[in-house]
């Protein structure tokens, strides 16, 4: 019987090339396929402050030739075997993945490698893909959803933090990206001591280690890039945006507060805190009192994803227009009420069962399986991760998470956006 | 074989039907500490009337309510207790609940699972809050112009038979529509004889069976509704709809009428679709998510590559009756809709005349066959499928999926070109941004 995902949980077993790639392997034994995911420290916090989108471009253009081969060629092999590349930009990260059937793992694990190590960004594909990024930016400012989410960060954040604009930049930094700004960036960013690759599935550990090892292992090349972020100043005041979008049937709310880092201690409470009010069920106290008490809204929740700066978190709802300043109260009274009072014995009991015990389904396909190893890698949580995180949940106290919620949730220190039509009651 | 060789082989399906007409698929997977039930019921919006459209999706959000002895606020957080995730969804043929959970919830979710079906309480104040609810998702919906174009060209393109209207119904038909509407459907349709119980995971056959019918036997048969859909009128002209609103990007769609799952053209046509915009597999809970690998296919090059469009993506998926095949493409800035279209319909007219050339065809069916182990990922997926095609097209189907999609001839896909894209079965739809 091979090592497939156990009740025990995982076994990945993580390597570091000479070169400092590291290499990280899960068997799993449900399918015959691999998920590969190579994470690259080059998230848009690289990206020259004139060139905002730049990093996400990067990843658009990436997989569109190499020294080797061109986009054409890449594309017959990756249609032939079936295979999407995903490139995704966050702030910090560029992740590029793909599954497979592991009849092809050797070959997409080469040609992955070829794409980080040696892209060409052809001319004719940065303008192909800058004219696709145009249009696809131009689609998110007729998105309510986008535009307030936007808006809000760039309320949280300060519009010229990294933190505050959008990943894929404006319509006018993305015009102005020139071939040259692509290779520069790569230059600067991609290196082995930045990249980790995590392999997950039919595969076994010691011939995919040394498949990792032989399509990274004589990559030479050093990260020059400063990604110092600079200091967020948090406004202790209430500022809100509304944004006119006469037509649309459904206004967004986006609604939220700067919290604190992945790294800090207090995560766990925070995340705990975070369930509580916008997640648990349909949409924690949130959804219970939008949702289901008040009828107004298909989707009321609250959203706290890892960051390495302090990240937000961020209440979001969809509303009829005239019910816009209906949803805002309810936010605001829920985030006051557990902001004030914490939350109940009862809901810590189930929040606490509820977290503990998805951490299986977290690990239920290849592809999450990969992300929740990049993301332990990132954050350096260690290959057990899975296996501590029963014991770090359970050890949140009630006191914990109410001095979370106490620090952070306060109304009249709220970011508020709102896109839609301007009601008419 | 696509298998190494070294991956386990999951268990055959266990089949069995309980006394009362409940049908049950189970099959135990061993690879993780879950399970995933799916309770699957043979009526969706194809089965609803005018006035009284949208029923059975209300009818599925009710059914989050409170039942007899499930009391409105023991609901919340029943399947969260065992860190387990619950969902539903319903579509033309189809409606569905779901749990994936850890192993030791299975007898939980199968009580949840009858009560479902027997004992909801449809309180009629739970009843109207929900109907903003449903309105506040049709809203939210109509927020993106491609899917409201996508509702106007499926309304267009079907004149009698009703998977014409959006499975969330017509606006107003939500708000007209009654408690009593929505209790008598869900009594006429929530039948074990109308229902498909499926498990997979970490789970023992024989104990599953035990467990079900000690949920389920007790539930009285009743007669399956009959299924009466009128047939389809023959298309015999180009039909179009011109959306014109506020926005900042054009759309085009293209719809014909598909093939059903049964009919011997679906997997030629799914074959063609996999060749003109990319394989997508089956799995509509999942595989219709993201873009598929169609930087080669005929669409893509012609039209993304040339610069025309951002996007073009193709959908044909398995239907008891014939649905639609619909392409859909967001055009670039300053490319009128116009010339979009003229140059899709080239692309398409070349495939009609000259059909596809033999490596077209195989890398397909190499696409499709990928695809079919990518959307079985996980014992939900794997439950999600089997019950999907038992549900919406019958026993055995599933199965055969692959060998069908192997058994495509080049010839046959430049038949189904020729006699299914044509202009005069064609709907057409434009949504024209415009600036007020």
């Amino acid at each position: 019987m091979r090592a497939g995902v156990s009740t025990a949980g995982l076994t990945p077993v993580r390597q570091t090339l000479d070169n400092g790639v590291v290499a990280i392997v899960q068997e799993t034994a449900f399918s015959p396929a691999v998920t590969i995911s190579v994470a690259v420290r080059a998230g848009s916090v690289y990206e020259p402050p004139s060139h905002p989108g730049l990093a996400a471009f990067l990843g658009r253009v990436i997989d569109r030739g190499t020294s080797r081969r061109s986009a054409e060629t890449i594309a017959e092999a990756l249609d032939d075997r079936g295979v999407v590349l995903r490139a995704s930009t966050n702030r910090h990260v560029q992740t590029i993945s793909c599954t497979c059937l592991a009849e092809d793992f050797g070959e997409m694990l080469a040609l992955i490698a070829e794409i980080v190590r040696e892209p060409a960004f052809p001319q004719d594909e940065v303008d192909k893909r800058r004219a696709e990024t145009i249009t696809s930016i131009r689609q998110d400012l007729d998105n309510p959803g986008v535009r307030a989410a936007e808006a809000l960060q760039a309320l949280l954040y300060g519009a010229d933090h990294p933190y505050g604009q959008p990943a894929k930049g404006s319509v006018e930094s993305v015009e102005r990206f020139t071939r040259g700004d692509l290779l520069a960036l790569h230059g600067k960013t991609f290196a082995p001591s930045c990249v980790s690759v995590v392999v997950v599935g039919d595969v076994r550990t010691t011939g995919a280690l040394d498949d990792v090892a032989s399509a990274f292992g004589a990559w030479n090349a050093t990260a020059t890039a400063d990604a110092t972020v600079p200091p967020i100043s948090v406004e202790q005041r209430r500022r809100e945006i509304r944004i006119e979008m006469p037509e649309k049937p459904q206004s967004d709310v986006a609604y939220g507060f700067v919290t604190i880092s992945r790294l800090d201690p207090a995560y766990y409470a925070y995340w705990v805190m975070n369930n509580i009010l916008g997640q648990f069920g349909l949409g924690g106290r949130l959804a219970e009192n939008i949702r289901e008490r008040q009828g107004m809204a298909y989707y009321a929740f609250s959203g706290f994803d890892p960051s390495l700066g302090p990240g937000p978190l961020v209440i979001r709802a969809g509303v009829d227009p005239r019910n816009v300043d209906r949803a805002i109260a309810a936010i605001d009274a829920e985030v006051a009420a557990l902001g004030s009072a914490g939350p109940t014995e009862r809901e810590m009991a189930e929040t606490r069962q509820y977290l503990i015990g998805s951490i299986p389904r977290l690990l239920e396909t290849n592809p999450g399986i990969a992300a929740f190893l990049q993301l332990s890698e990132f954050f350096g949580l260690g290959l057990d991760y899975d296996r501590r995180l029963p014991a770090l949940i359970d050890s949140v106290s009630i006191e914990q998470v109410r001095a979370a919620a106490a620090a952070v949730l306060h109304p009249e220190r709220a970011a508020l956006a709102v896109a839609g039509p301007v009601a008419h009651a | 074989m696509l298998s190494s060789g070294a991956v386990t082989t999951h268990a055959a399906t266990r089949t069995a039907r309980l006394d009362n007409g409940l049908n049950l698929l189970i099959q135990e997977v061993h690879t993780a500490p879950l399970v995933s039930v799916w309770c699957w019921y043979r009526v969706g919006s194809g089965d609803e009337h005018p006035g009284r459209t949208g029923v059975s999706h209300w009818v599925e959000h009710m059914n989050f309510k409170g039942t007899r002895n499930i009391p409105r606020d023991d609901m919340k957080g029943i399947v969260e207790r065992f860190g387990g995730s619950w969902n539903g969804y319903t579509w033309i043929d189809q409606t569905t609940y779901l749990e994936t959970a850890g192993t030791d919830a299975l007898d939980t979710l199968l009580f949840i699972e009858a009560e479902r079906m027997a004992s909801g309480l449809y309180e009629p104040a739970e009843c109207e809050s929900e109907r903003t609810v449903i309105i506040s998702e049709l809203q939210g919906g109509e927020n993106d112009p491609d899917q409201l174009l996508d509702t106007e060209v499926t309304a267009t393109a079907f004149r009698q038979h009703p998977y014409r209207h959006p499975t969330i119904g017509w606006l107003d038909d939500l708000r007209t529509m009654t408690r009593d509407d929505l209790y008598g459907y869900y009594r006429s349709h929530y039948v074990p004889d109308n229902a498909t119980l499926v498990v997979v995971g970490n789970v023992d056959a024989d104990d599953v069976l035990r467990r079900a019918e000690r949920h389920f036997g007790r539930i009285p048969s009743g007669p399956a509704p009959e299924r009466r859909r009128p047939a389809e009128p023959a298309q015999i002209g180009e039909r179009r709809v011109n959306l014109e609103r506020e926005g900042t990007t054009a759309y085009l769609k293209f719809a014909w009428h598909a093939p059903a799952a049964r009919d011997p053209d679906f997997f030629p046509m799914l074959v063609l679709d996999a060749a003109l915009t990319g394989a997508k597999g089956t799995n509509l809970w999942s595989s219709f998510r993201g873009t598929p690998p169609q930087r080669r296919s005929r669409l893509y090059v012609a039209l993304v590559e040339r610069g025309l469009a951002s996007m073009v993506s193709g959908a044909l998926i398995a239907t008891a009756d014939p649905f639609l095949y619909s392409l859909s493409l967001t055009a670039m800035r300053d490319v009128s809709l116009a010339t979009l279209e003229g140059a899709a319909l080239e692309a398409i007219d070349a495939v009609r005349r000259d059909g596809l050339t033999p490596d077209e065809v195989s890398r397909a069916k190499r696409q499709l066959k990928a695809r079919l182990v990518f959307e079985v990922d996980s014992v939900t997926s794997l439950a999600h499928q089997l019950g999907y095609f038992e549900t919406t097209v019958g026993s055995g189907f599933f199965e055969t999926l692959r060998p069908c999609v192997e058994a495509v001839t080049p010839e046959q896909v430049a038949d189904v070109a020729r006699r299914r894209l044509g202009r005069d079965t064609q709907t057409v739809g434009w949504f024209q941004p415009v600036t007020r």
